[in-house]
């Protein structure tokens, strides 16, 4: 690891201000960014820790959605009563993400900032409708992740709750590496009030929908509904995990296990 | 930058002048002396480095030790009574739950953290919940069976005969 400056800020406006260094990095949970930093991937001059920012953590449910602080953990999201009372699904993909010490610092804020190709909460993010607030504006779910580790956060933009609306249906399929427990292709299924969204983790260089399940499960919510719809396998991932055309059809699999999950 | 940090280990204060980079687990074996806390992958997949922050299983080589600043350690050296093992330890023993033994503090860390949440774990739950901790010894099959015999002691209840008779004084007879 290189040597770096570090820094605790205790308020969200000396934190934003330190980013006017642009070779400054902010660490939420740290458990993507510290083995980055081991690999000498990354070389920030200073690391900006929201650990000890106030009112980043925690769950409420504020009417029909719950609302979700960019700080709080994996292990809590998958905990807690009211994340399953309002968006179960939720609470169990939280349960699925490394493994238990790693639950316990890892953060939504740190994981949809970071929108690392194979990540679970981007799936849930976008499939849920959700909107993601920062420490200047709002941002939809479906504008949010724009890239390969790129999100619609400006310098100085710092997440800090992530809105959930109530959903009447929803499930999280995931296959997943079993040794790095990431995503190989991930899909999460919702039946909105607005229609039905698939978004689909893992597979692309960022998390996507498929228009083509969402209008064919917004007809008939069925796991044969969607058996014949196949993805085409152009830039989708390949790896020495599983080649582009491996994921294309494991999307098909798992949004039709996960429509079946539904109930 | 060097810095210092300020802690509780094992109920004792500590204080140790650290780099922003060092890692909590180096402080714990380099400045401290704790070397029950290994050090395995080095990329937080193997779990051999798991230790409780505030009262929480984490792994030691992801957490930087300046972000231990104020908290509560605990670590292998920690869990048992003076002379007396943890019956989380003794079952470990009484399992034969180790062979070379270099997982083994994690793996405590971990079943401690997973009895904290869950008293009564089944065999299943405690085979999920093992998924950060690598062993590559025993099999897993002795480590699962002494998590539940060390579950069922902290519940203060009697366990039930290991399926191979107690490891532990076969070889005196």
């Amino acid at each position: 690891m290189y040597e770096f400056d570090y820094h605790r800020p205790t308020s969200l406006d000396d934190a934003a201000g330190r980013l006017s260094d642009e070779d400054a990095k902010l660490v939420a949970g740290g458990m993507t960014l510290i083995p980055t930093l081991k690999l000498r991937l990354a070389k920030p001059t200073q690391l900006i820790d929201l650990g000890a920012l106030p009112g980043l953590t925690g769950i409420t449910e504020d009417g029909d959605s719950v609302v979700i602080g960019g700080m709080t953990r994996h292990a809590d999201v998958n905990r807690s009563e009211v994340v399953k009372r309002v968006v179960p699904a939720l609470a169990a993909m939280a349960g699925l993400i490394g493994d238990p010490a790693v639950r316990n610092r890892g953060t939504i804020g740190g994981s949809i900032a970071n929108n690392d190709p194979a990540a679970d909460y981007p799936a849930g993010v976008v499939a849920l409708n959700a909107t993601v607030r920062t420490n200047k504006r709002e941002i939809a779910a479906d504008d949010f992740f724009t890239g390969l580790f790129e999100t619609a956060l400006e310098p100085g933009e710092i997440v800090t709750a992530v809105r959930f609306p109530k959903v009447a249906m929803a499930n999280y399929q995931k296959f997943r590496n079993p040794a790095s427990r990431y995503a190989i292709v991930g899909v999460f299924v919702a039946r909105t009030s607005a229609g039905v969204r698939v978004a689909v983790t893992g597979a692309g260089a960022s998390v996507f929908r498929v228009p083509a399940m969402e209008a064919a499960l917004t007809a008939s919510f069925t796991a044969d509904a969607i058996k014949d719809i196949a993805i085409p396998d152009d830039g989708l991932n390949s790896d020495i995990h599983a080649s582009a055309e491996y994921r294309a059809h494991l999307v098909t699999v798992m949004a039709r296990r996960a429509v079946a999950a539904c109930g | 930058m060097q810095k210092t940090v300020s802690l509780t280990v094992n109920g004792k204060p500590a204080t140790a002048t650290v780099e922003g980079r060092t890692l909590l687990v180096q402080l714990l074996r380099e400045n401290l002396g704790l070397t029950g806390t290994h050090v395995g992958c080095d990329t937080s997949q193997c779990g051999a480095c798991v230790v409780h922050v505030d009262g929480e299983a984490i792994k030691a080589c992801t957490l930087l030790a300046v972000q231990a600043e104020g908290r509560n350690v605990l670590t292998i050296e920690g869990v048992a009574d003076g002379d007396t093992l943890h019956p989380m330890q003794e079952a470990f023993r009484n399992n034969h739950a180790l062979q070379c033994g270099f997982c083994t503090p994690g793996m405590v860390m971990s079943a401690l953290d997973l009895v904290k949440n869950n008293p009564k774990p089944t065999e299943k739950e405690v085979r999920e919940y093992l998924e950060g901790n690598l062993c590559r010894c025993t099999g897993y099959h002795n480590i699962v069976l002494a998590i539940i015999e060390g579950a069922t002691v902290m519940r203060g209840e009697t366990p039930p005969v290991a399926p191979h008779g107690p490891a532990h004084g076969v070889a005196a007879e």
